[in-house]
């Protein structure tokens, strides 16, 4: 019987989520389970009416159904593109209420819910769901093996899912804990754990049972991602619940011990989700797309570990002039200026990759991408180690300058190089030759590198303006400008940035019209890169 | 030892601060040993067997 117990397991499952729509001690909790009940009891009735009551071994996979797993990851394809999509959306709208006040719309749609809604979707429900799929994809063919676990794949994917949803509506209901890029509470966080430890048992699983002696570097730095953020979330979320069937916690520190806690986490989530992640997925994807081992193994060793050992440390320059000792803010600081190193040896190695097939870049836009990744990787963190030494920081630190430095690096390497690895992935995964059209690549390239340009360059200067309007005092010492005409100044470059993230959203919208022709199996009409459109002849 | 601050802060900048120095030192030092040249070059070949 196939389905059978996942079916009548979700049915239990959606059960609980009904007792704890009706027990629950606080008005959120219980919509937060009606939620829950709903999307398992749609679950289980999909489920049940797939129950098959064949022999088991009637199922029997073959070929390459039997070597790879691959459903999981091209709904980890799909899932990306939605909530990419979605989290870049909800980025245009929060930007927009920056600009224009009046489109906040209380409660559910003020900036102070979709700015964590923004965050989560791009960082955890997009990002996490290219992390997932693509690991997913590299493991199994860098250890030529099956993904471990049969069933437990799916839970990972389905179960991740789950949770983006409750941490989205969590937000838009005003359910929070307030901690930097953790901000859902305490049930959430209970089971995005255990999906994240069955992720790590596939992980894990498949590389134990690898037919490759070698764990490939690419798989490193996945393997470093799962287990980090694993241990980085556990700590952060240290906190007691008021109920055991409501929403609020109190967090298991306090003072400046919290602030560290936060952003030890904040920061390390930054360097092993956003980096150390999509660094296992540009060790892959590149050299695949250049078709040409990485440029030195041996550097990529040394850049993982060097990556793995200062990271960590790096989070107190978030804390620089506040009550964290003034030791902690220096260790931080140093820590983060050393981060140079590895980060620039990184993306050297990823260039060099290259070499010998620069001429490649004219003619494949997937490429294009891809190397734009890198050299956003080496901008932004070199930027990063800049803005950690105190004396910059003591200027940068809560201007927008901040906003323009995260985003160069999420949209330009995390989201570059995601789309890069899809389109790699999609004409594959669905058997397609080719993708729909390279031209369509070609511009989505272009909309997104002329967006996080518009973005980060409006973001440096209204970021060092407000900086700098801060700290101007005139000849008595009192302060020339006061909160509000900062704000003021900034009107036109709030302005400028909805352009920028508008430019990004279309080439995503672009990139998902490309993927799905690709999927349906056409191929666009149209002159190659690289070639000369044909002459107008006159009409004869 | 008492489990206090001042005492695990004490270990941690000296004990503690060798051992994590001395085994970055020992993997930096696999991986660029000599004799691991020709296994690298096969590793980073990986991706092209499937």
């Amino acid at each position: 019987m196939r389905n059978g117990t996942s079916a009548i397991a979700v049915a239990v499952a959606a059960f609980l989520a009904l007792l704890g729509a009706a027990l629950g001690q606080d008005a959120l909790f219980r919509i937060q389970a009606w939620i829950v009940f709903t999307v398992l009891a749609l679950g289980a009735v999909f489920l049940f009416r797939r129950v098959s009551f064949g022999p088991a071994g009637a199922a029997a996979l073959t070929g390459e159904q039997a070597a790879y797993n691959d459903d999981v990851i091209r709904w980890g394809v799909i899932a990306t593109l939605f909530w990419g999509t979605a989290g870049l959306l909800v980025g245009v709208i929060a930007a927009t209420q920056l600009a224009y006040p009046a489109f906040n719309i209380p409660p559910f749609l003020n900036f102070g819910r979709l700015r964590p809604l923004h965050t989560s979707a791009v960082i955890f429900a997009f990002g996490g769901n290219a992390l997932i799929a693509t690991s997913f994809y590299v493991v199994q063919r860098t250890c030529r093996a099956r993904l471990f676990g049969g069933w437990l794949p799916s839970f990972v994917f389905w179960g991740y899912q789950l949770f983006i949803v409750l941490a989205a509506t969590g937000y838009l209901l005003g359910i929070t804990q307030g901690r930097e890029y953790a901000e859902p509470e305490w049930y959430v966080d209970l089971w995005i754990t255990v999906v994240w430890v069955a992720y790590l048992l596939v992980f894990l699983g498949t590389l134990v049972k690898r037919k490759e002696p070698h764990i490939y570097v690419a798989n490193w730095f996945y393997l470093s991602f799962i287990v980090t953020i694993a241990m980085l979330h556990l700590v952060n979320n240290l906190a007691v619940p008021v109920s055991f069937l409501g929403v609020k916690s109190y967090s298991a520190f306090s003072g400046v011990q919290d602030a560290l806690t936060q952003w030890w986490y904040g920061h390390n989530a930054v360097g092993f989700f956003l980096t150390a992640g999509f660094l296992g997925m540009r060790y892959y994807f590149v050299p695949k797309q250049a078709n040409r081992p990485v440029y030195s193994y041996r550097l990529s060793i040394v850049h993982f570990w060097a990556l793995i050992f200062m990271y960590i440390w790096a989070g107190p320059h978030h804390l620089h002039y506040t009550a964290l000792p003034d030791w902690a803010q220096t260790l931080g600081m140093v820590f983060s200026v050393m981060l140079w190193m590895p980060s620039w040896g990184g993306m050297i190695n990823g260039l060099m990759t290259l070499s010998g097939a620069w001429d490649k870049l004219r003619t494949d836009p997937v490429l294009r991408m891809m190397v734009m990744s890198i050299a956003f990787y080496g901008m932004s963190t070199f930027e990063g180690p800049l803005m950690s030494i105190k004396a910059v920081n003591g200027l940068s630190h809560y201007t927008d300058w901040t906003i323009g430095h995260v985003h160069s690096g999420a949209l330009g390497w995390v989201g570059m190089v995601s789309f890069g690895a899809m389109y790699f992935l999609v004409p594959k995964l669905w058997n397609r030759k080719q993708l729909y059209s390279l031209r369509l690549v070609n511009w989505h390239f272009w909309l997104a590198t002329l967006g996080i340009v518009v973005y980060a360059a409006v973001m440096w200067v209204s970021g060092i303006m407000q900086g700098l309007m801060w700290r101007e005092y005139d000849g008595q010492g009192f302060l020339v400008y006061s909160f509000a005409e900062t704000s003021a100044a900034m009107h036109p470059y709030y302005v400028m940035r909805i352009l920028g993230g508008v430019l990004y959203l279309l080439g995503m919208l672009v990139m998902i019209y490309n993927v799905y022709k690709t999927i349906r199996g056409d191929v666009r009409a149209e002159v190659p890169m690289g070639a000369e459109a044909p002459a107008l002849k006159p009409a004869e | 030892m008492d489990l206090d601050y001042h005492s695990m802060r004490t270990f941690a900048d000296s004990w503690g601060l060798l051992f994590m120095f001395l085994t970055f030192v020992l993997v930096i030092w696999m991986a660029l040993r000599p004799s691991a040249k020709k296994s690298h070059e096969d590793a980073a070949n990986i991706p092209f067997k499937e």
